[in-house]
Formats: C-alpha cells, sequence, structure tokens
C-alpha cells in the first residue's frame, strides 16, 4: 500500500489510477500467495517462526528468493550451453503464451521501429531493423521452459547479444541489461550481465527460418535459453546497460528474479 | 546424574527407542515435505500434467503460481539440507544398516499377511518389522529421486546431465509428480498407523 501511495501523483484521478492499477494485476489470486501462509498457523508451533503474520512470511520469502538469486548466479557456468535439438524435434504449433491473448499483442510498423540503446554504453545511436539485419546471424533450436512447467522446442535466428553489446561499447562489467518492450502495460526485465553474454544469449529476428511472426515477438526479442520464458522479452524497443537493479514486470510480482536453467 | 543413569540401566522399557538427532529431523522433514507437497500442487497447477486432473486451493500453498514457487524454492532448502544430514548421519551412525536392513521378500510376505490379519506384534519398538524396513527404506530411495528429479528440472542447463539421466526435462517432470504421490500415499499409510500404534508416535516425540 506504501508503494502505491507513493505513486500518487497531485492532479491525477485516484480511482482511475487504482483501476489501472487492478488491470496491471491480470490475477486478483497473484496478490494471494501470502493469505496461503495464514492455513499453516498450526506450523507455527513447530517452526517458531510467526508463520500467521503474513507480511514476515513474505518478507522472509522475498530474503530466501534474494538468496537464490545469488546461488543461481553463483552456479552459473558461462561455459555450459543449453543443450541443442535437430529441427524434427520442433514443436509445432510452438504455443503462443503471454499475459493478454494474441489479439492484444503488439502491433509494430518495421519500417518506423527502432531499438534504442542507452545506458553505460559508447554508442547511444538508436537501431532500425534494416540495420539490425546486417549483422551476421547464428541459429539455434533450444528448448523454451515457461515457468508454469511446460516445455516446448523451436528455431531461433538472429545476432548474439555479446556481439551487439560489443558493438555499441558497453560497459561489460555494468550488472544488467534491462530490457522494454511494447507488450500492452509495459513488460520490462533486467538480464544480469554474464548471461547477457553467454553465447546462446541472442537478438532473435527470425523464428524457423522466418521473420519473427508478431506471435512470437516482432521485430525482436531476446532467446535466452539459459533462462525461464518470463526471461526473454519480445517486442523489444530499448535495451539499457546499467548498474542498477530495475526490476521487471514479472520480477516485480514476485517470480525469482534470476530465474535460471 | 548417578541415579539417572541407574533408573536407565535397570527399566529396560524407557531406553531410548528414537534418538533426538532423528526426532529432530523426522519432524524438521515433516514440515518441508509438507510445505514441498503444498506448495508443488500449486506449481503443477499452472501447467497440469494430466488434463483432468487439478488440485483444490484448500490443499495447495502460495495462492498463486508465483507465490507457491517463492515457498517451494524456500521448503527446499530446509528438504535438502535436513535430508543430506540424516542420510550422512543415518550411514555414518549404522542406523540404517541397523534398522532398515537385511529386507527380505519372504520376510515381508510373512510380515504383510500377519499385519492384515492383526497379527503382527508391536511389542518392541526398537525392532522395525519387514513391512516397516521396506516402506522406510524405499521412501527413503524415493525422497532421493524426488531432489533429484527436482533439480534436474530447476536446472536443466546447468545441471544438464542429471536432467538427461532423467531422460530429459518432459519424463523429469513425471518422474517428480509420480515420486511426489509415492510420498503421499506413504503418508497416509504411515500417519494411520502411527495412530493405530500410538506409543510409537510417543516414541517419536519424546524418544521412548
Amino acid at each position: 500500500m506504501g508503494r502505491l501511495r507513493k505513486l500518487l501523483i497531485p492532479g491525477v484521478d485516484k480511482q482511475l489510477l487504482v483501476k489501472d492499477a487492478t488491470k496491471v494485476m491480470p490475477d486478483l489470486a497473484r496478490r494471494r500467495f501470502i493469505s496461503g501462509g495464514a492455513s499453516l498457523g498450526a506450523l507455527t508451533l513447530l517452526t517458531g517462526c510467526d508463520v500467521l503474520d503474513s507480511s514476515s512470511a513474505e518478507e522472509m520469502l522475498k530474503r530466501v528468493s534474494k538468496f537464490n538469486d545469488a546461488f543461481q548466479a553463483f552456479i552459473f557456468n558461462p561455459d555450459a550451453m543449453a543443450p541443442t535439438f535437430p529441427e524434427s524435434a520442433i514443436t509445432k504449433p510452438f504455443p503462443f503464451n503471454a499475459y493478454y491473448e494474441i489479439d492484444d499483442a503488439p502491433e509494430i510498423d518495421g519500417a518506423d521501429w527502432k531499438l534504442e540503446v542507452r545506458g553505460l554504453v559508447d554508442n547511444k545511436k538508436s537501431w532500425t531493423l534494416e540495420e539490425l539485419y546486417k549483422l551476421p546471424q547464428v541459429k539455434q533450436v533450444t528448448r523454451h521452459i515457461c515457468v508454469e512447467g511446460w516445455s516446448a522446442i523451436g528455431s531461433w535466428t538472429g545476432t548474439p547479444l555479446r556481439d551487439f553489446l560489443k558493438l555499441v561499447g558497453a560497459d561489460t562489467r555494468a550488472k544488467y541489461c534491462w530490457f522494454q518492450c511494447a507488450d500492452k502495460e509495459g513488460y520490462n526485465s533486467p538480464l544480469d550481465m554474464r548471461t547477457a553474454l553467454h553465447p546462446q544469449t541472442q537478438m532473435t529476428f527470425k523464428f524457423g527460418d522466418e521473420i519473427l511472426p508478431r506471435a512470437y515477438g516482432f521485430p525482436m526479442k531476446i532467446r535466452v535459453p539459459t533462462k525461464l520464458g518470463f526471461k526473454n522479452p519480445k517486442y523489444v524497443i530499448s535495451m539499457e546497460v546499467t548498474n542498477d537493479y530495475k526490476g521487471g514486470y514479472w520480477e516485480d510480482q514476485g517470480y525469482n528474479s534470476f530465474s535460471g536453467s | 546424574m548417578s541415579s539417572l543413569t541407574a533408573t536407565r540401566t535397570t527399566t529396560s522399557p524407557s531406553k531410548v527407542i528414537q534418538p533426538a538427532w532423528v526426532r529432530a529431523m523426522h519432524w524438521t522433514n515433516a514440515v518441508a515435505i509438507i510445505l514441498m507437497i503444498m506448495s508443488g500442487l500449486q506449481v503443477y497447477n499452472a501447467s497440469p500434467l494430466f488434463r483432468s486432473l487439478t488440485f483444490s486451493h484448500s490443499i495447495t500453498l502460495g495462492g498463486w503460481l508465483g507465490g507457491a514457487l517463492l515457498w517451494h524454492f524456500a521448503a527446499m532448502w530446509l528438504l535438502m539440507i535436513n535430508g543430506l544430514a540424516y542420510l550422512i548421519t543415518g550411514f555414518a551412525t549404522g542406523r540404517f544398516a541397523k534398522k532398515l536392513f537385511p529386507i527380505s521378500i519372504r520376510g515381508v510376505i510373512s510380515d504383510v499377511t500377519a499385519a492384515l490379519t492383526f497379527k503382527l506384534s508391536h511389542d518392541d519398538l526398537s525392532k522395525y518389522n519387514q513391512v516397516q524396513k521396506i516402506l522406510y527404506a524405499g521412501i527413503i530411495a524415493v525422497g532421493i529421486v524426488i531432489v533429484l528429479s527436482g533439480l534436474s528440472i530447476w536446472k536443466p542447463v546447468q545441471l544438464q546431465y542429471l536432467t538427461a539421466l532423467f531422460g530429459g526435462y518432459d519424463i523429469a517432470r513425471y518422474v517428480h509428480f509420480f515420486c511426489m504421490s509415492a510420498i503421499v500415499a506413504f503418508l497416509a499409510i504411515h500417519v494411520l498407523l502411527a495412530l493405530l500404534v500410538p506409543k510409537s508416535l510417543r516414541a517419536m516425540i519424546i524418544g521412548r
């Protein structure tokens, strides 16, 4: 609530603001995870910590999740490649998955679109699709694993992100590449720099040898086979190299931020 | 102090059946496994393996997928650290060798028959019968497999050889689910029998 209050701006209709805020929570149940702690009241006796107090349970869970971020970063092996598969293993049809229906997916005009590059980079020029298409591309057939549990094998072709980071003179000692996207309600997600520099992390322009269709993130997605699917931004409009943790659409709602595979 | 030692040696029924480390780890495991099962069922609901099988909110933990994953990936540390300590102590103290083995098929069959006809003796709780031996040894094995299959779902790239051992990511999910089902089935029998033989429950609480 404290956070919401901070967001109130003089002159802005508070009711409309709350209405908008509720829309950002596609499923109210999402916010209910704390209440799950209450049904565990009996466990208080055994564990000695007050599970009944939902805010302390939430605090504890958040702290463990931060520890899990650090643990996953520690065991992340930059030389471990995600397994690759033959083309015959590709899942058809490859599922569309988002927090909105496919009809609400961003419709971007490739001719107008530009990738904005910000933050700790030497060259902050914006890139047109035509310019990006000229960069060397590689193909990967890897498994996309959703945080929900299902998985699907797809074929993605594009430029390794680390090549692009080198090209724009990014400070690769920075902590994150933060992506902003055109999805409704503004999807964004931070990617830790070591994962951004992983050889298989890709600025993707093609799916299954065809120009990336709207369903899978036209004009550009970031394919990260060492992360869960929700850390693979689609409809990317900007990239910022930064030392600040700027949060993310799903990360802010409770998904573990590192979420490495 | 000397009088305490004296009573212990003279009265044999008061001998410790379940040492303190077994009791502490047993109840820690009980908390961890219940948290893991309840949050795991909520995670399962996000993408059910079987179309007609989903679980009611009343038995799940976390409220939604994100909350359930927070619980699951917190309780896993409790489960894994406690479980590892239990395995190490169980082997090092010789408790596993002494209590759980040997197991013979004939012995299991005759003890199952005796149990079903209510002829199985529970006079000496310090000795496990063949049914207990196979169930306890079996559930430890299932515990190891559920942790390994869980790790291979969590880290299919970093631990890809482990994931491959299970036949790949998708099969590892099924293995993880069936291990959970086996643990729930074990729990049902285990709790029922503990209630039918209350002194066994007492031994797991106060040790004797």
